[in-house]
């Protein structure tokens, strides 16, 4: 049972307070897209041993959707940002490079 | 013979005499007594028989280890099987009975499978899991079925309550020995909370029965210290009868506390399930003595050379009269010291080791036992107890040298550290050459979420054996925790121990070394699962080299025990067979919980009425104080059908539609998941949510709706209101309220979180009530208040006002064909506004109905239904929905995936209706079978059926299916599958079953 601490009210949960949504920062396919593009956006995801980009909502709590930047061997967990980005803010880039330095996850190192 | 000295039994009150049975048997024991302690204090040495062979087991162990007393416990509601003897207190009145064996105990049909061991070897349930049908059906699977399992289900409810109970602390401690007491007092000491648990409930473990000295006191007295200084420290919490039973992800733990089993008459919860946070967790588990691989060491009368002290030293209790003492370590002769000082006689202490032992032998010799070095058993004799043993040289094969009679071994393989928790949560292992052990790898620990260790091993249970190194260890142990979790950790001193220096321990794997194959099949590893050397070793031959592969070929390991005692020296038998270093071959997953916990403490409280939240609609009670047969929907309970009278469900749900099609129903839909989605964005929005256009809706128009999720699937459907030019009404199925709105935040927050939108779901704010039928109108005319007319509201459209003095939002839609409108009021005056329905209903026979009622009429009219004509695979082209699938759009949730070549298939299954010829109703779930067989045998299909009903309106049986290519083959006739095997033959005809036209609603 992981700690996360939701960005937005703060609070430091359980892991049953939060529901786990997957791979962060996907890129959306729509209506148009090529076959490869759509393949990857809809079913091609990173399954790393190291770090990992995900998505969480705070769903017993505030209801927000929120990132979390940790270690899937590990269970660390480098920090927890705001759902509203495309890629991880520098500060979390830097937790992650002082835990794992030369770490890269799909384009972002 | 087992039976109790005439003094002694540091634990038992000698003035106290509690009564217990046992199969049948009137028995008495001590209070403080164990259930084992007091069984073999009546002379009971045989306890049960082996899973497999249906061997005589008797005691081996004294605590949570022990691998053959199990036992069934209590009766009715307190009845539960395989508890161990060994970890159950005695209380007065309890009862038992003996597992493993038909028709007793004593005489045992079963046990002609030790006879037929040798066409039973390893993998025999590997093997017959792989045997072909025909030999599971009339072979295995009768024999099986008969022998296998262990105890009995319960079949009473619990009669006890559980408890659930939560706790954040700095440091919690398992393990209340000495180790565990002196890491609590530094930890405490040291600035920190802390909660201290104790699986027993005694504190300080083995100190007190194997002695030493400490701070110039019996290791016992210094307990007697350590606890009255814990006692006194406001910042720790104690408790006995609470064993650590998992180390889960940053510092979760679980504590597994027995609260009145020993007590079962007294006030209170049974359990209580501890969760716990903790910064930091010292395991202070202590150590597991081993066996050691002799033939015939599972012969009752065979324990562990410590489980003897402990019955002797403990409960006054002697295992046997004459017992000989094998060993491989000087441990052991603790055992021995201990049985003469009993006055019991002990006629040979067999050390394998060639140079013998150190001080404690040197004791034992001047107590004038007799040592024999470098020997070991060849053989124990007896059947159903020990009646002798032969001894041979431990390098040799096994010729005898010698008989010694005697009634009880007493065995020490040397020991080995508690891991599991430490091991639970990803703590890594180190190998100890010199005590043949693994024992916590202090640099690999489990990580906590920043990345730290978070359990710290201490004492026995971190490799450290005697008792100067445990307090040293605990020490260090406890101040570190206190010093991690933000306190001083201050400097909390090691007491002074008396040295005892001990001689090394030798591996011993085998006995003797060179034991041939008729001694390697008598020489058990795993007791419970009676697993043998003989048998490891065959895994090996035949390729199963890895250890989690032995293990499941073998089942070594896997009864309920989980290894405890059979772990490492099944790893070094492997090893040795494979010429591989028992590091090398590593060990099996240690996997929470340390003992099972019962399942009563997992549910805690969730049981019964609380198991989960029940949601009730203002208008529950009416439908409770009708009679209403209830369905479970989402958290909901919706009436099924409100039977009257004498009236089956079948013939309420009948009447209901009747009724509903002939004058007028009325349902309670406030179940109807509502959502409000507003905003200046919200429009655009919409139009990515469903298929449909939602832009175009008007205010004051309603519009049927498809959401899909991005895989292109029907997710859920519902009627949507326009109320203003930002603001849309989404109504969802019962069960998707949560979902959905959950679905639509996820959108909004990461994917298109500029988009000025607010969601909120208001399901629970109103009542809504179908009013339903020809004279749905004339009851809502006689309210009065506002103009429902045809020319005023038509069909799709809402409007509030006020009915009968009830502000309301009319919504005219309709789910059943008929003529109909959905009303929503404020929750808080629902239940009035129902009644005030009721009342005016009253002269056109208004009557309630249920789901079923809705559902029969739903499918008649061809309207499908979220869960039942969809499962996650079907799309809304599939059924027929082509019509809600906006053209015009460039986009929206599912439109892409749509466009992919399966979805797109021409040959995909469709909806359609299909028409009994015989008038009868298909089964649920039936299947249109096609010619011939696919690749598993099996009839190959070609659709299945969604929904399927009685239509009283139509007087026959109707159904919705799935068909390939269905709705190019209207008028064909096809074979749906019934359970028996037959089939029955249905007509494909179009969905819509009733009023086509539409013209029952349209009025
Ligand atoms: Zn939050």
């Amino acid at each position: 049972m992981l700690i996360l601490t939701c960005p937005y009210c703060g609070v430091k949960g359980e892991e049953t307070e939060f529901h786990s949504g997957g791979e962060a920062h996907l890129k959306r396919f729509g209506p148009g897209s090529s076959d490869a593009d759509f393949e990857q956006y809809l079913f091609m995801r990173e399954n790393p041993k190291g770090v990992h980009l995900e998505r969480w909502r705070h769903a017993n709590g505030c209801g927000k959707w929120f990132h979390a930047a940790r270690c899937t061997v590990t269970l660390e967990v480098f920090g927890t940002y705001s759902a509203q980005t495309t890629e991880p803010p520098q500060h979390i880039r830097d937790a992650i490079s002082a835990r794992r330095p030369g770490w890269t996850w799909r384009e972002f190192s | 013979m087992s039976t109790r000295l005439s003094s002694g039994g540091r634990l038992v009150n000698r003035g106290k005499a509690v009564e217990f049975t046992f199969n049948g048997r009137r028995l008495k024991g001590y209070e403080g007594d164990t259930l084992a302690s007091a069984l073999l204090a009546g002379g009971q040495m045989m306890v049960g028989r082996s899973f497999k062979y249906h061997r005589p087991r008797g005691l081996v162990a004294s605590g949570a280890e022990e691998p053959n007393a199990l036992v069934n416990l209590g009766e009715g509601g307190r009845f539960e099987p395989n508890q161990r003897a060994t970890t159950t207190e005695l209380f007065d009145g309890l009862t038992c009975t003996s597992q493993n064996h038909w028709p007793s105990l004593e005489f045992d049909i079963g046990a002609i499978n030790n006879k037929l061991a040798r066409v039973l070897p390893a993998g025999f349930y590997y093997k017959t899991f792989m045997a072909p049908r025909a030999a599971w059906k009339y072979l295995f699977e009768p024999i099986v079925r008969h022998s296998a399992g262990l105890g009995r289900a319960p079949k009473d409810r619990d009669a006890d309550r559980y408890e659930h109970f939560y706790a954040f602390v700095d440091v919690v401690v398992i393990g209340g020995g000495i180790a565990g007491l002196q890491a609590a007092k530094a930890a405490g000491a040291g600035g920190a909370k802390v909660l201290l648990m104790e699986q027993t409930p005694h504190w300080g473990g083995r100190a007190p029965v194997d002695g030493g000295e400490v701070g110039g006191m019996a290791a016992g007295d210094h307990v007697t210290t350590l606890v009255n200084d814990l006692k006194a420290m406001p910042n720790v919490t104690m408790r006995t009868r609470m064993m650590g039973a998992g180390v889960y992800d940053h510092g979760y733990v679980l504590g597994y506390e027995r609260v009145r089993d020993h007590a079962p008459d007294t006030p209170g919860p049974r359990h209580r399930l501890w969760r716990i946070r903790a910064g930091r967790i010292v395991t202070a588990t202590g150590a597991i003595e081993r066996p050691l691989s002799f033939a015939g060491n599972d012969v009752p009368g065979v324990m562990l050379a410590s489980a003897m002290r402990d019955y002797l030293v403990d409960y006054g209790v002697s295992p046997g009269d004459r017992t000989v003492v094998v060993t491989n370590n000087d441990d052991a002769y603790r055992t021995a010291i201990a049985l003469k000082h009993a006055g019991l006689e002990v006629p040979v202490v067999l050390d394998a080791r060639a140079a013998g032992g150190g001080a404690l032998a040197e004791e034992a010799r001047g107590l004038g036992i007799r040592v024999a070095t470098g020997k070991g058993i060849a053989k124990v004799k007896g059947g159903k107890r020990v009646t002798g043993v032969s001894i041979c040289l431990q390098e040799g094969e096994g010729a005898a040298l010698e008989e010694i009679k005697c009634d009880a071994v007493a065995m020490s393989g040397g020991w080995s550290p508690v891991v599991h928790l430490w091991s639970h949560c990803g703590g890594k292992l180190i190998w100890d050459d010199m005590q043949a052990h693994f024992r916590p790898d202090a640099d690999r620990p489990p990580l906590g979420a920043d990345g730290a260790g978070f359990v710290i091993a201490a004492g026995a249970g971190n490799g450290a054996m005697d008792l100067r190194a445990i307090l040293a260890d605990a020490t260090g142990a406890g101040t570190a925790a206190a010093q991690e979790t933000g306190h001083a950790g201050g400097e909390t001193p090691v007491p002074e121990v008396a040295a005892q220096p001990e001689a090394a321990m030798m591996p011993v794997w085998l006995m003797p070394q060179g034991a041939g194959p008729d001694l390697r099949m008598k020489a058990w590893l795993d007791y419970q699962n009676d697993v043998k050397v003989s048998d490891v070793m065959l895994a090996a031959q035949e390729g199963y080299e890895s250890v989690e592969h032995t293990k499941r070929y073998t089942t070594l390991g896997m009864a309920t025990d989980q290894g405890k005692l059979s772990n490492i020296n099944g790893l070094a038998t492997l090893a040795s067979q494979l010429n591989a270093p028992i590091p090398s071959v590593g060990t099996t997953t240690f996997r929470p919980p340390y003992t099972p916990i019962s399942m009563g403490a997992i549910a805690g409280e969730a049981r019964a009425e609380v198991f989960q939240p029940l949601r009730r609609t203002p208008i529950h009670d009416w439908h409770e104080a009708q009679g209403a047969h209830f369905e479970p929907v989402g958290q909901w309970r919706r009436p099924y059908c409100f039977p009257r009278g004498g009236e089956s469900h079948a013939e309420a749900v009948r009447r209901e539609i009747d009724q509903t099609r002939g004058s007028l129903g009325i349902l309670d839909a406030s179940t109807l998941g509502k959502i409000i989605v507003t905003g200046p964005d919200a429009p655009k929005f919409m139009d990515m949510l469903y298929t449909n256009m939602m832009s175009s809706l008007k205010p004051g128009k309603c519009r049927y709706g498809l959401m899909c999720n991005e895989n292109g699937f029907l997710m859920d459907d519902g009627v949507v209101a326009r109320l203003d030019e930002e603001t849309f009404l989404v109504h969802t199925t019962t069960g998707g309220a949560e979902h959905i709105h959950g679905h639509m935040e996820e959108w909004l927050q990461t994917e298109w979180w500029d988009w000025k939108v607010y969601t909120a779901n208001v399901t629970e704010q109103f009542v809504q009530i179908g009013v339903v039928g020809p004279n749905a109108r004339k009851l809502l005319d006689k309210l009065g208040g506002m103009d429902v007319s045809k020319e005023a509201m038509a069909f799709m459209e809402w409007k509030d006002g006020t009915l009968g003095g009830f502000d309301a939002r009319v919504f005219r839609i309709s789910f059943s064909g008929e003529l109909s409108f959905e009303i929503a009021v404020a929750a808080s005056v629902g239940r009035a506004f129902w009644d005030t329905l009721l009342e005016a209903g009253e002269e056109f026979g208004i009557t309630p109905y249920g789901t079923e009622a809705l559902h029969v009429m739903r499918a008649e009219k061809g309207f499908i239904m979220i869960g039942d004509e969809t499962d996650g695979t079907v799309i809304p082209q599939d059924l027929g929905l082509g019509w809600a699938i906006s053209k015009k759009k460039e986009d929206y949730l599912g439109k892409r995936a749509q466009t992919r070549p399966h979805m797109a298939d021409p040959e995909r299954w469709k909806l359609v209706g299909l028409e009994t010829l015989d008038g009868s109703v298909i089964p649920d779930g039936a299947y249109a079978v096609a010619g011939g067989h696919n690749a598993n045998g099996q009839r190959s299909t070609q659709g299945r059926v969604t929904s399927t009903y009685h239509s009283p309106t139509l007087g026959r049986g109707i159904a919705m299916a799935l068909v390939h290519r269905g709705p190019d083959r209207m008028g064909e006739v096809i074979e749906i599958a019934k359970l028996d095997g037959s089939t029955v033959s249905a007509k494909i005809v179009s969905p819509v079953f009733y009023d086509p036209e539409g013209e029952k609603q349209n009025v």
